[in-house]
């Protein structure tokens, strides 16, 4: 589904993804884990097609289509879903709004028609029920004053509703309470099937106890410096990141 | 990705301003400069009854004695005067019966500007004053107001057919000595539109006025003059366009409502004259508006509400001046400025009855290179017992090389008044309009929520089909400004 090939990638001319190869396959969850500032955030955001960052070589092939000359709108309408690290408020978008926005934006694509919001709401409300989120995430204006923790279940509750078929989710467990993180993770397990696919980026195992990746990667300094199995997470979890960075 | 939005903002460049074309009708223009004479020859063109003659000369007097004001947060080289043609009318051979004796290219300039005008075609709840450069072209559904005794005409019509109705209210809201401006416009103002409802009466649809300057060098003075009688209500809707030139035209209106006992005016603007190249910012309209409302009788309303798209220049705010006890004014306005626009806009809020009530919601967005300022007066006689005010400036700004200004004046001279004032300043960033388009939705649509969102409590003020192509309006001027 998704073919990284020695990807060279950064912002306003620093390279900060120094040739980063990954392939992941249909039913797949892949982990990214990595020390802070390594690059797993910017990986996750050349993905998504952030303007600010740019590619410098290498390339990206989903589902065989070259993922560089998409923008973000596009790569989102192609199944690409981001889960953000630090998802930015928009104050005066009513959050439900945004999300039917979201909805109709892939049936318009699929040429279907846009659905209203009385529809949307029965829709939502399953989907808030599945991720047992209270009836506030509909009244609220997105992410406007949510917590750090509401702010993640809410980048869930957008993943729910859009049904990606590649979703990218960065450090989505960081914030969330111990009750919230397997809410959101059983959320997540609910929403997996065959062909789609997971990138978990996190500094932790425990969401990889509920969520249990095929893959795990180490990223330093914008290169895999480790690849392996689940027992990798476990012996970082107990090790720390310096035998996997120094053996380099 | 760069080249992609250049080529999309070039494509974008020609849809901003829609309404740059020109229209080639004969006209009949003044030559330019401003002397008693031209004054006489106007009032004389226009055939109206001596106390206008006399009013015109009045503020004549009184203009020569004043200064262009120098206190608003804008910058422009003087204007000159007597550079200016003071009179404008599409040439037509007689007094117009019917819309058929209307020139067609002027009905088609109508047609382009979505104002149909023929019988055909009119727009079935909205009657229209159509205002080309000074002359008051045609007014629809005249006939079905006219059957529950509204009397809705330009104000040339209202000279001839109703003098009394007129000499009894021009000049009672807005004195012909108030401002620079308007007593410019007092002296030579050719057209505008005229209203008056009479008492128990709700307009059974919406009024309007669209202007439209045409001619390059014209300046373009209208006046308007809406009475609302004991217990009546209507609904007043203006639009402005005008074409592109490389030169500035100047725009000094004046609009005058008055509300009798129990009766309220609503008045809403789309403003979109034509705002300067983008980039240099050459040409555009000054637009040097006095705009106030008189709440004269005893429990009744005046309610502003302005957008505000265009223009090189506005110098605007539309006031009340609650004179009757339990009066209530209001004040809704959406600026936005992008490329080199200027625009100082805001409200007057003059409290004398007991018990009145005022509320200002402004919403300012700046992008590009502009400036934007509110500018908000609240005033408090002595007399005004438990009068009561609320004011909310928010601003909005796209991108780093654009301002935002608020000058809120409250003066009270009463010591059971209650007054808030609260203010906020956002951004749309580029982060914002990634989230949308991560999402999957186009960055238009996004600009469109974001500023819906911020303009939501202005917007639900404007009848539904002005509100839609409000929000049209600002997220096509700002689509090229973010980012
Ligand atoms: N927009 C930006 N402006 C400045 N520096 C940036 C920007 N984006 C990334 N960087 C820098 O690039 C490097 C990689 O950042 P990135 O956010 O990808 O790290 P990360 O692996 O996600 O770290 P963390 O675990 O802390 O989230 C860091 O040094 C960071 O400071
Ligand atoms: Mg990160």
């Amino acid at each position: 589904m998704l073919e990284i090939k020695d990807l060279h990638a950064g912002f306003d001319g620093n390279e900060i993804i120094k040739g980063i190869s990954l392939s992941v396959k249909k039913g797949e969850i892949h982990a990214v884990m990595g020390p802070n500032g390594s690059g797993k955030s910017t990986m996750a955001k050349i993905l998504s097609g952030h303007p600010a960052y740019e590619a410098m070589g290498g390339e990206i092939l989903f589902n065989g289509e070259n993922l560089l000359e998409m923008d973000a709108e596009q790569r989102s309408l192609a199944g690409i879903f981001m889960g953000f690290q630090y998802p930015v408020e928009v104050p005066g978008v009513n959050n439900a709004e945004f999300l039917r926005m979201a909805h109709n934006a892939r049936r318009v694509k699929a040429g279907e028609e846009e659905m209203d919001p009385l529809d949307f709401d029965d829709l939502l409300s399953e989907k808030m029920n599945m991720l047992g989120m209270e009836k506030k995430y509909k009244e609220r204006n997105l992410n406007d004053g949510f917590s750090g923790g509401e702010k993640k279940k809410n980048e869930i509750l957008q993943m729910a509703i859009l049904e990606p078929k590649l979703a990218i989710l960065d450090e989505t467990d960081s914030g969330l309470d111990i009750d919230a993180l397997r809410v959101v993770s059983e959320g997540v397990n609910k929403l997996r099937n065959e062909n789609n696919a997971l990138i978990l980026i996190t500094h932790y195992q425990r969401l990889l106890d509920y969520i249990k990746p095929d893959f795990v990667h180490v990223l330093s300094k914008g290169k895999i410096v480790k690849s392996g199995g689940k027992g990798l997470a476990l012996e970082l979890e107990s090790q720390g990141y310096d035998w996997v960075t120094t053996e380099n | 990705m760069a080249d992609e939005q250049n080529s999309v903002s070039s494509i974008l460049e020609d849809k901003t301003y829609k309404y740059g074309f020109t229209t080639n009708v004969e006209s009949e223009t003044f030559a330019k400069g401003l002397t008693e004479e031209v004054i006489r020859a106007i009032s004389m063109k226009k055939n109206e009854p001596a106390f206008m003659l006399d009013f015109r000369l009045r503020a004549f007097e009184k203009w020569k004695t004043m200064k262009p004001p120098e206190w608003p947060n804008v910058h422009y080289p003087p204007i000159d005067f007597q550079n200016i043609s003071y009179y404008s009318a599409p040439k037509q051979k007689k007094v117009l019966d019917s819309l058929d004796e209307v020139d067609p290219e002027v009905l088609r300039t109508f047609e382009k500007l979505g104002i149909p005008l023929d019988e055909q075609k009119k727009l079935a709840n909205v009657a229209v004053d159509a205002v080309f450069d000074s002359v008051s072209v045609a007014t629809t559904h005249k006939k079905k107001l006219m059957e529950v005794g509204i009397i809705f005409c330009s104000i040339s019509e209202a000279l001839q057919e109703y003098p009394e109705l007129v000499e009894e209210y021009l000049g009672t809201v807005v004195p012909v000595g108030d401002n620079f401006y308007a007593a410019l416009n007092s002296a030579v103002f050719t057209d505008g539109s005229f209203v008056y409802i009479p008492p128990d009466t709700i307009s059974p649809m919406e009024i309007s006025t669209y202007f439209r300057i045409n001619t390059e060098e014209t300046g373009q003075f209208e006046r308007t003059l809406i009475i609302c009688a004991e217990n009546s209500y209507v609904s007043y809707l203006e639009g402005c366009t005008a074409p592109q030139f490389d030169t500035n035209q100047l725009h000094a209106a004046v609009v005058e409502l008055v509300t009798l006992e129990n009766a309220e005016i609503k008045y809403s603007t789309v403003q979109n004259w034509y705002a300067g190249d983008k980039e240099t910012g050459k040409g555009g309209i000054y637009n040097f508006v006095t705009k106030r409302g008189k709440c004269q009788g005893n429990n009744s309303k005046i309610s502003w509400t302005q957008v505000e798209t265009g223009s090189a220049i506005t110098w605007k705010y539309p006031s009340c001046l609650l004179l009757g006890d339990n009066t209530t004014g209001e004040f809704y306005s959406v600026a936005l400025t992008n490329g080199h626009m200027q625009a100082d806009t805001g409200t007057k809020m003059i409290h004398i009855g007991k018990n009145t009530r005022s509320s200002i919601i402004s919403k300012g967005i700046s992008a590009d290179y502009s400036s934007n300022s509110y500018r908000g007066q609240v005033k408090v006689g002595k007399n005004a017992t438990n009068a009561r005010n609320y004011s909310q400036c928010d601003s909005l700004l796209v991108g780093d090389k654009c301002s935002a200004h608020t000058f809120p004046y409250i003066e009270t001279a009463n010591s059971s008044v209650q007054v808030e004032h609260e203010a906020a300043t956002s951004k749309i960033s580029e982060d914002q309009l990634f989230y949308f388009e991560s999402r999957g939705i186009s960055r238009e649509n996004a600009i469109e929520a974001v500023i819906s969102g911020f303009c939501k409590e202005v917007f639900k003020q404007l009848p539904m089909e002005f509100a839609v192509e409000a929000q049209k309006l600002l997220t096509l001027k700002l689509e090229d400004s973010v980012g």
